[in-house]
């Protein structure tokens, strides 16, 4: 594949639009408000950035809540041969970030971390921080699992299902996560069709009508 | 007192279009081609795709990872500014009955997030009431129709399959991409099941076709909005080179109230309120052209009140707000067990669908009226936010990497694979069908309701019957054979009943909503004529999915666009024969 040839058709479609530029800049909020954070690369409404900024601003979880946070992410993703921690992709950033985005998702956060506490405290006389990693695994080991957890730990089950949800996403959306799950895409390409050893891995071939049809490319 | 004058601008258009969508683009374009002078209105801010920038992103780049937000209904990274509710500008329902209503305020309105499923409606299409009795016929057909899409097609290009189907006409295509893998499987379940499954019919150009635009580089983001205009959007292909002729002025952030009328009965303009500096507006044109979106054209009809329309603007037939249709829809996925561990490709391809499935039946043999197709999704796509959630009800039921079947849920490094290896397993599908246009389906103005602006608001009566019910729970079992065939699993969808109308959904889910100022050659049950001239009132003409009279299992953009074309040929003739 040659990148610069698509690169060259990025910059040729703008062209036309030279003439209008002058007036579509003016879409751009006038006074833009307080930037808190690094600056959006994405396109934001005027009312878009003012609510991100206040949202980066305020503060949900405590330092000890951030602290368990961190701990539970880890165990959930940790560092592998193939890619680091959730803590390495800034996992508990993005979940401080999102609970406040989405409130639906803090009690059932702050309580869990909360019940998770509480159940460490009656077993082990500790916060879950506190406790040495083979206690954290004994006590994970019995919400990790909705299937075989006891009915007295389901709200336990229930937090870590959000835990591992929120730590999953936020790991796999991360660049860290991105290239340890190996999509290779959002780049220029010419999408040829599925490469001839995955059709022969599950051999299946492009009919001889759709090969006819199909666009084709100059390689 | 708060200074409360109206400011009348002093130029006079030759035409003031309402809205920057799919219709209003196409009238500003062809009117500003044939060198009239043209006011566009449009109600949220200017927008480029080439300079309002998503595409490429990365999901870490949105702090919520490309989550939806009550800004952006599709997602931190979809072109549409709005959603199914919009700060400030309710709207309410009559009856306990439900319709959402969704809204992009911006330069293009909803084309630049859209599917860009670019369907021709058919010969039967225009025809229903012939065929079944339900609903009523288009005062014209497909012939009159077909010329105006082969220039729609020329213009915009659109990719497809010469298929000689007889209710699904071939366009003037460019060639369509090849089939991604899971297509692939569909391809070969649907042929085996005699469900057809064909190269899918997108506005994106696989090829170029000027040099204002380049071709698709596949990064499948198209609702992004294209930087190189590689897809269509009102924006980037008609507005911006209808501004280029000089001809246009726009004004953005306008929100109209009312169309004007002098005492003959006659359109002399609008009055807006500018969203900017709060401050009322008129502005005078020969012709006005409305083309706000189905419902908020009849909004502002039924808004514009005088003695001379004291029924509202056009509405002597009462019709105004009636007929309301959207498209019906319901879905379904799984897992397909033979793609986990699969190895990785950029799979990207074309924003959307490779393939889908052209409505094949006949329904003389069937329990419900019209049709639906399908469309399908699935293969590696760029994770972001929901990515890996539920793996607890995933990872149990299948063996693992290593032959094992492990216990649900889990942590740590075992757990870290399998996000790896069930990614690019999962597929899904969703049927888009034709619901009858039906009188009691509609949209009024709320007596005691008005938005921040002042302008009393759209009230909603809408219920599916029994032909939808019915038409949902075909869909249902269509899509639970293919799966199977597929050799695949059903993970989500397969939970219709009659309780929940099949998983039939609301009506407005599927941004299809049409019929509100349907066209007809009888003015005592039709708003518009067949060039969408209002009966009651020449110079006025409503060229957005209003117009439809029915809107067959096809997505209705590619017919506002040759309709509007249409009409607004008819327009420039029209003028030129001083008959506006």
């Amino acid at each position: 594949m040659d990148r610069r040839k698509y690169l060259k058709t990025l910059a040729v479609g703008t062209v036309g639009t030279l003439s209008a530029a002058t007036l579509i800049d003016s879409c751009k909020p006038k006074d833009k408000p307080k930037e808190i954070g690094a600056a959006p690369t994405i396109d934001r409404t005027p009312a878009e950035a003012e609510h991100d900024n206040k949202l980066m601003a305020d503060k949900f979880f405590d330092e000890h809540e951030m602290k368990t946070i961190s701990v539970l992410a880890d165990i959930i993703i940790p560092k592998d041969d193939v890619s680091g921690s959730a803590t390495d992709a800034k996992v508990p950033d993005f979940l401080e970030f999102i609970v406040k985005d989405m409130p639906k998702h803090q009690t059932p956060m702050r309580g869990g971390l909360k019940w998770l506490d509480l159940h460490c405290m009656k077993k082990y006389n500790k916060a879950f921080v506190e406790c040495n990693t083979g206690q954290q695994i004994e006590m994970v080991d019995q919400i990790a699992f909705p299937e075989k957890a006891r009915p007295e730990m389901q709200p336990g089950v229930a937090f870590f299902n959000l835990m591992r949800d929120l730590t999953a996403t936020g790991f796999f959306t991360s660049k860290i996560g991105i290239e340890d799950l190996g999509y290779v895409g959002n780049k220029a390409n010419q999408w040829d069709g599925v490469p001839q050893d995955v059709l022969d891995q599950y051999g299946v071939k492009y009919d001889e009508r759709t090969l006819a049809e199909s666009v084709k490319f100059d390689s | 007192m708060p200074d409360f004058q109206i400011k009348k601008n002093p130029k006079t258009y030759d035409a003031i279009i309402v809205g920057s969508g799919a219709g209003g683009g196409m009238s500003a374009y062809v009117l500003s081609q044939a060198g009239l002078k043209v006011l566009l209105l449009e109600a949220g801010p200017l927008y480029d795709p080439a300079k309002n920038v998503m595409q490429l992103k990365w999901p870490y780049e949105s702090p919520r990872r490309g989550a939806s937000t009550k800004f952006r209904n599709f997602g931190d990274f979809d072109a549409a500014y709005g959603g199914w509710e919009l700060d400030g500008e309710p709207y309410t329902h009559k009856d306990g009955t439900k319709f959402d209503w969704f809204r992009s305020r911006m330069l293009g309105g909803r084309t630049n997030h859209w599917g860009r499923i670019s369907l021709r409606f058919g010969p039967k299409d225009f025809k229903r009431k012939s065929i079944d009795g339900m609903g009523d016929d288009w005062p014209i057909g497909y012939e009159d129709v077909a010329p105006y899409y082969d220039k729609v097609d020329r213009l915009i290009g659109v990719f497809g399959s010469k298929e000689n189907l007889p209710n699904d006409p071939d366009s003037i295509f460019l060639p369509p991409p090849k089939p991604r893998l899971h297509e692939l499987f569909i391809k070969e379940a649907g042929t085996a099941l005699n469900i057809p499954v064909i190269p899918s019919r997108l506005s994106i150009l696989t090829r170029p076709i000027n040099k204002e635009r380049g071709a698709c580089f596949f990064c499948s983001q198209c609702n992004r909005g294209c930087t190189v205009y590689g897809d269509f959007s009102s924006s980037s292909v008609l507005v911006i080179p209808a501004l280029n002729t000089g001809n246009v002025d726009v004004i953005a952030n306008a929100m109209v109230r009312e169309v004007l009328t002098d005492s003959g009965g006659k359109a002399t303009g609008i009055s807006y309120v500018n969203k900017e500096d709060m401050q009322e507006y008129e502005v005078s044109a020969k012709v006005v052209v409305l083309a706000a979106s189905a419902c908020e054209s009849a909004r502002l009809l039924l808004n514009s009140k005088s003695s001379n329309h004291p029924n509202g603007l056009a509405n002597s037939s009462n019709v105004v707000g009636k007929y309301l249709h959207d498209s019906t829809g319901t879905g379904m996925g799984g897992i397909l067990p033979k793609l986990v561990g699969r190895k990785r490709y950029n799979e990207d391809g074309v924003g959307g669908m490779h393939v889908y499935t052209p409505w094949w039946l006949e329904n003389k043999k069937l329990d419900f009226a019209r049709g639906y197709h399908v469309e399908y999704y699935g293969g590696m796509g760029m994770p972001g936010y929901g990515f890996g959630f539920g793996m607890q009800g995933t990872n149990g039921k299948y063996p693992g990497r290593d032959g094992k079947q492990k216990e649900a849920g889990g942590y740590g490094t075992a757990l870290k694979d399998d996000y790896r290896y069930f990614y690019g397993a999962h597929f899904g599908m969703d049927g888009r069908g034709e619901a009858i246009a039906r009188e009691d389906n509609y949209c009024e103005i709320d007596p005691t309701t008005v938005d921040k602006f002042g302008i009393p608001v759209l009230r909603f009566h809408y219920k599916w019957s029994d032909q939808e019910v019915k038409q949902a729970k075909h869909m249902k079992d269509t899509f639970r054979e293919i799966i199977h065939k597929m050799g695949g699993v059903v993970t989500w969808g397969d939970n219709g009943s009659p309780e929940n109308d099949y998983g039939l959904e609301a009506p407005g889910r599927i941004i299809h909503e049409v019929g509100t100022t349907r066209m007809g050659d009888d003015k005592k049950k039709s708003v518009l004529n067949k060039f969408n001239q209002a009966h009651d009132c020449k110079n006025l003409f409503v060229m957005d999915g209003g117009a439809f009279v029915s809107q067959a299992d096809k997505n209705p953009t590619w017919t506002i666009l040759a309709l509007a074309m249409r009409a607004s040929e008819y327009v420039i003739d029209e003028m030129k024969k001083q008959n506006l």
